[in-house]
């Protein structure tokens, strides 16, 4: 719930209300999909520095 | 009352902590460093602990908790930048996102859980704070400064948006006054280079950095391409500011810096693969970059200048690494002054994150020490041994050991050992915090000799031969052999050394092989000096290491010479030193000659 409260505010504060529906997607399929999952840190370089 | 701050950097390269102990900085270190992986990302469990213990403070006597950058900003880059480009670099969003949706989109909760690890502590009392990346390396650079007021500049790969800022620091405030924003970005173009150079991303823009000057000064062929990178690749403005043609780069939306085969075009020779013989194109290639980001860098200077009239300038961020542009722009005289962060790269957003806070959030006022150079204390911030460490160290490994009584006795033998061509593992006193060996963890040897460069570089780092060392030297050595005009106590000043003690190269010197030019005798300190005659230059100073100035003053009385070669005491592909254990294997393991620990040498032949 942190987390939400804390996009809210985030996505309210950079007034990015665009950024909201891609947001709510991937947290959806984030829950869904991702939980259980190793980090596939290593795999993703370049944009994450 | 003054706080107590942790500073946290992670999760991307170079994790660290630092602390600040009733507002002041008392310990900082790198993750890499305990974990022994090189620029180590994970979350600084053991730099915390050690930054704790040092400080006596519990997880709950901490005022805050500060990491150095945000993530929702920078997912906000990630996700806009996803959106301006597609539907191209779908593969890289599909790889990119479960590692956010999974644990950094929980950046606070991965944190929490971290420090868990470290010790327990009341997480509703635990104030977790999120400053800018930019902030926290523009903090990191003109808090620790000796100056009262003056301009920032801060310059990397990419924080949140910001890949460079100009601000204005004064007393205890930070105003950021102008923002590059990404993808442009000096750092990843630099970055670009080392990818296409055959260079490790992250790692081996040293290593470009260093080959740079092997390319032919002044030949047509880094002239074009020098006009090929500012033409096609970069728009530099008047400012500083520069804007990159996207279609020559994949790092915004694929899972590589470049697109290669438009860049074998551009330069006419295809991507050099990693450990194949560099040839003359790619040194004129890195001549030509490393000069076109010394000529942004210039320009990102005289911005800052107009902008804040300041005398001073405090550099930060990866690419004020860049110790030959550093010392360039000092010459160039648009600043006075500067001050370079010695961690200037992600390990010191730790620091900065931490003084960010304390000035800016708490408010608590600057306290400059006029008697000292500047507030990094050497830099000398890391873990230290005892004597009886270096005993038990001994006994486990079966070592017998001299043992001098005094600083002056083992400087002076030391010195002879060093006049007479050993090679010496140097551990004194607290670990530099930052990438450089600042003569706490060195590895020292004989500038003089021709052979040592060699030696050095293949029997004891094992690494390119091609590479340069560094000389540390007497500050008053640093005026009869240098022009730099201003102490370089952090080694991030090149410059040349002077005509007088050049040696008369032979009339082919320009034309000749790159293998062949490094043997060339260039001066009389012809292992710490580089093909194009420039030194790493590190003056050492009694106030912050006066057991290496002891050693320094001792050499030059047998020697004439007040410089020794220091470089940092790993072997490649691994992180400096850092207990003793790590010293000894490291000695044991390479060709050198002896481990000198504290007042104890320990030496491989007696």
């Amino acid at each position: 719930m942190e987390v939400l409260r804390d996009i809210f505010t985030f996505i309210v504060a950079r007034k990015k209300y665009v950024l909201a529906p891609i947001i709510i997607v991937l947290l959806l399929l984030g829950l869904i999909l991702v939980f259980g999952e190793t980090s596939g840190l290593g795999a993703f370089v370049y944009t994450l520095f | 009352m003054s706080k107590n701050i942790l500073g946290i950097s992670a999760f991307y390269h170079d994790s660290a902590a630092a602390i600040l102990l009733g507002g002041k900085l008392v310990a900082a270190a790198q993750e890499e460093r305990f974990t022994r992986k090189k620029h180590d990302e994970s979350f600084p469990t053991n730099a915390i602990k050690y930054c704790l213990d040092y400080a006596g403070l519990t997880l709950d006597e901490l005022d805050a908790v500060v990491f150095y950058d945000k993530p929702y900003l920078k997912f906000e880059r990630l996700l806009e930048s996803y959106y301006a480009f597609a539907p191209k670099g779908l593969r890289s969003f599909i790889a990119a996102m479960p590692v956010w949706m999974n644990e950094k989109i929980f950046l606070k909760k991965v944190i929490r859980k971290g420090l868990r690890e470290v010790g327990d502590y009341n997480k509703s009392s635990l104030k977790l704070l999120f400053p800018e990346h930019h902030l926290s390396h523009a903090a990191s650079a003109f808090y620790p400064s000796p100056f009262k007021r003056a301009a920032i500049l801060t310059i990397d790969g990419v924080g949140e948006w910001a890949t460079a800022s100009i601000g204005l620091g004064e007393g205890k405030n930070i105003k950021v006054l102008k923002e590059l924003h990404f993808p442009h970005s000096v750092g990843l173009l630099y970055s670009a280079f080392t990818y296409f150079l055959g260079f490790k991303v992250n790692s081996g823009e040293y290593k470009l950095m260093g080959m740079a000057p092997y390319g032919r000064a002044n030949s047509k062929e880094v002239k074009d391409f020098e006009e090929i990178i500012l033409t096609k690749l970069v728009d530099l403005k008047p400012d500083g500011s520069i804007w990159l043609d996207q279609r020559y780069f994949n790092y915004v939306t694929g899972l590589r810096m470049i697109d290669e085969k438009a860049w074998e075009q551009l330069f006419g020779f295809p991507k050099r693969v990693g450990e194949s013989k560099i040839e003359q194109h790619h040194c004129d290639l890195g001549l030509a970059i490393q000069r076109v980001t010394e000529k942004i860098v210039f320009h990102m200077a005289k911005e800052a200048k107009a902008l804040t009239g300041a005398d001073a300038l405090c550099l930060a961020g990866g690419v004020a690494l860049n110790c030959v542009a550093n010392g360039k722009l000092l010459k160039e005289g648009i600043f006075e002054k500067i001050f370079i962060q010695p961690a200037a790269g992600d390990a010191g957003g730790a620091l900065g994150a931490a003084l960010a806070a304390q000035h800016i959030l708490f408010e608590e006022e600057r306290q400059i020490d006029d008697k000292a150079m500047d507030g990094m204390q050497g830099a000398y911030l890391g873990p230290q041994f005892t004597d009886l460490d270096i005993e038990k160290m001994a006994r486990r490994n079966k070592l017998s050991f001299q043992r001098l009584e005094s600083d002056e006795a083992l400087c002076e033998e030391v010195a002879k050992l060093i006049d007479s061509g050993h090679t010496i593992g140097w551990m004194q006193g607290r670990m530099e915090y930052g990438p450089r060996a600042l003569g706490a963890r060195s590895i020292l040897a004989d500038p003089r000799s021709p052979k040592m460069q060699k030696k050095l570089n293949l029997d004891i780092k094992f690494r390119e031969s091609f590479r340069p060392f560094a000389p540390a030297m007497l500050a008053e050595e640093a005026e009869r052999l240098f022009n730099l005009g201003a102490p370089s106590p952090y080694m991030l000043l090149v410059d040349t050394i002077k005509k007088e003690h050049q040696a008369d190269l032979p009339d082919d010197y320009m034309d000749l092989p790159m293998m062949d030019k490094l043997y060339v005798l260039r001066s009389s300190l012809p292992a710490a000096t580089h093909v194009d005659f420039s030194a790493r230059v590190q003056t050492v100073h009694e106030e912050t290491n006066s057991k290496f100035h002891l050693l320094l003053t001792k050499f030059k009385e047998i020697t004439g010479v007040g410089v020794v070669l220091n470089t940092s005491f790993n072997v490649r592909g691994e992180p400096i030193v850092c207990t003793l254990q790590d010293g000894y294997d490291c000695f044991m393991h390479t060709g050198l000659d002896c481990l000198v620990a504290g007042n104890y040498i320990f030496k491989k032949k007696p």
